[in-house]
């Protein structure tokens, strides 16, 4: 079993509680690229969400019924056309956007099916990387575990990148924390943080 | 209208005290009611999803009460064409009705009712057996806890449709059909429904499947000039063909393929599934395989869409298989496990 206790979890995915922290109780959530399903159970837990994962990997189909999670296999790169229009209040995708390869349709099919979208990704202008990349190296770090050879992420980008392309493709942020660690940053984010979270909707 | 019929079922596990780990399996076109296990004297007589039901198997018999039924309509000891007919002492043959998913699930529930069940754990079966599985959710929504619809369809597409009926003109313009009442003749269309089963075969492999397993192969190692067989895949065919003949009766066949054909629980909402599916309370496993072009993952995705817009609980895999549509019956890993991490769920919502 892939079950976590909710303090190990906050623990190794401070995002995670900071995701749960915007999500009322009895929320409608679709969480792309779900992984095991941890963050569905943990919301089913705290928030008692409807909610519903997506994921390609066979393992994780298997990890998320085990979980006592609901999970649709599919691709998130085929897009989401097998949801409907304004079916969830939140569409999730945590520490998965950084490895879409169509990553601007992808945001536009959130928006789509979700009222808000929240994504969270590791924030590639954190000091740390900045420093690596001076000293000649890609950064390898806990938030961004591999190497460039073998690394899924395609996308990596920084806050201020992120949020451009939100003003570009007319999505309102609402709301965002930056984390290093389980650590809230509040001075610098786009320096001293390791982990960004946004919350954002269509412009009108 | 049949004034009576009968029913003939197979149990296995034990109903516990309160009766809620009862499992009811459906069956496809050529099933029956011998799910699983083997009998002390024919011991070669493997219940047909034997890989899936059984002691510490995904759909385990020390948890469930697994409970597997011969349809009415067929062959196997329930009541069918080849039945006789009290009122005139011969068999039904062509008198016997069309009977639909609907009626086969109406019949389950008085089944049920026999049995003091209810409300099942669970109500599964592949193809046509997922047809009856999700008509379930929809005529009792308050009978059944889960529904899993395993290479299933919400309908028959027009191709569908089109591969049933040219299997139904092969046993229909048989000489030896006699209108459905061969059996006062004292034969059986055995070539029309050998036809049909080779037919049926053929849609229920994928491509890959036949070229892997047979490809060119000859029976011996030159061609023959002549219309006998030469290729392996004619001899298998032909195998399979004469073995079914052998054993299933035409008319259930035709009836079967009818009840596949008709059900449709759209129709009556607009050809609206979303709406089909609104009175459904049960929580759903629905499976597809990736080389299934009968039952193609597309149609299960259609069923997954009408669920979700229905903010029912449900869980969709697409496995990844060779062997087409066959493969729902097959012993794979990977399908399996998502079958038993499903069964162990479920399995922890009573008490022993």
């Amino acid at each position: 079993m892939s079950t976590h206790d909710h303090s190990t979890l906050t623990a190794t995915r401070p995002d995670f509680a900071a995701i749960a922290a915007w999500i009322p109780p009895g929320a409608s959530v679709l969480d792309l690229g779900c992984g095991d399903g941890s963050l569905l159970r943990y919301l089913q837990g705290t928030s008692k969400v409807r909610g519903y994962g997506v994921e390609i990997s066979d393992d994780n189909i298997v990890a998320c019924i085990q979980n006592q999670v609901d999970v649709i296999q599919g691709d998130l790169e085929s897009g989401l056309s097998g949801f409907e229009s304004d079916a969830f209040d939140y569409v999730i995708l945590s520490q998965t956007l950084q490895a879409t390869r169509h990553t601007e349709p992808l945001m536009q099919e959130m928006l789509r099916v979700g009222r808000e979208g929240i994504v969270s990704f590791p924030n590639f202008g954190y000091w740390r990387n900045r420093m690596d990349i001076l000293q000649g190296n890609m950064p390898v770090s806990e938030v961004l575990p591999y190497q460039w050879y073998d690394t899924p992420n395609v996308h990596l980008c920084t806050l201020h990148d992120f949020e451009t392309f939100c003003h570009d493709n007319k999505m309102t942020i609402l709301d965002r924390r930056v984390m290093t660690g389980d650590s809230e940053i509040k001075l610098l984010p786009n320096l001293l943080g390791s982990t960004a979270v946004y919350r954002f909707k269509r412009a009108v | 209208m049949l004034p009576s019929y009968e029913l003939v079922y197979e149990t296995y596990g034990t109903l516990n005290s309160d009766k809620s780990n009862a499992v009811l399996v459906c069956h496809a076109l050529s099933g029956n009611h011998h799910v699983a296990g083997y009998y002390v004297d024919d011991m070669k007589n493997v219940g047909w999803w034997d890989t899936m039901i059984g002691p510490g198997k995904p759909i385990d018999t020390e948890k469930f009460f697994v409970i597997g039924l011969n349809n009415l309509g067929g062959c196997h000891g329930s009541t069918g064409p080849i039945s006789i007919n009290p009122a005139t002492g011969k068999p039904y043959g062509a008198s016997f009705p069309v009977v639909t998913v609907e009626d086969w699930v109406e019949s389950q529930a008085r089944l049920a009712d026999k049995l003091g069940i209810a409300q099942f754990a669970a109500v599964l079966g592949g193809s046509l057996g997922g047809m009856q599985a999700l008509q379930w959710s929809l005529a009792y929504p308050e009978r059944v806890r889960h529904v899993l619809a395993i290479a299933s369809a919400p309908r028959l597409t027009a191709q569908n449709i089109a591969f049933n009926d040219v299997a139904r003109n092969a046993i229909l313009t048989d000489p030896d059909f006699y209108g459905g009442d061969y059996y006062e003749h004292g034969v059986v269309p055995t070539r029309g429904l050998r036809l049909a089963r080779m037919l049926g075969h053929i849609t229920y492999l994928s491509n890959d499947a036949m070229a892997d397993k047979f490809g060119r192969g000859l029976r011996s190692d030159k061609y023959s000039y002549s219309y006998d067989i030469d290729f392996e895949i004619e001899s298998y065919l032909r195998y399979q063909g004469d073995k079914f003949a052998a054993y299933f009766d035409a008319n259930t066949y035709l009836l079967m393929t009818k009840a596949l054909d008709y059900f449709d629980p759209a129709r009556e909402y607009d050809d609206d599934l979303n709406k089909a599916f609104a009175t459904a309370r049960a929580n759903f496993l629905v499976l597809s395989f990736t080389t299934d072009w009968r039952f193609a993952p597309e149609r299960s995705r259609a069923i997954v869409k009408a669920l979700l817009h229905n903010h029912l609980k449900v869980s969709y895999a697409e496995i990844t298989s060779t062997h087409g549509h066959d493969s729902f019956l097959m012993q794979h890993t990977h399908y399996h496990n998502v079958m038993s991490a499903y069964f162990d769920n479920i399995a922890s919502e009573f008490t022993a």
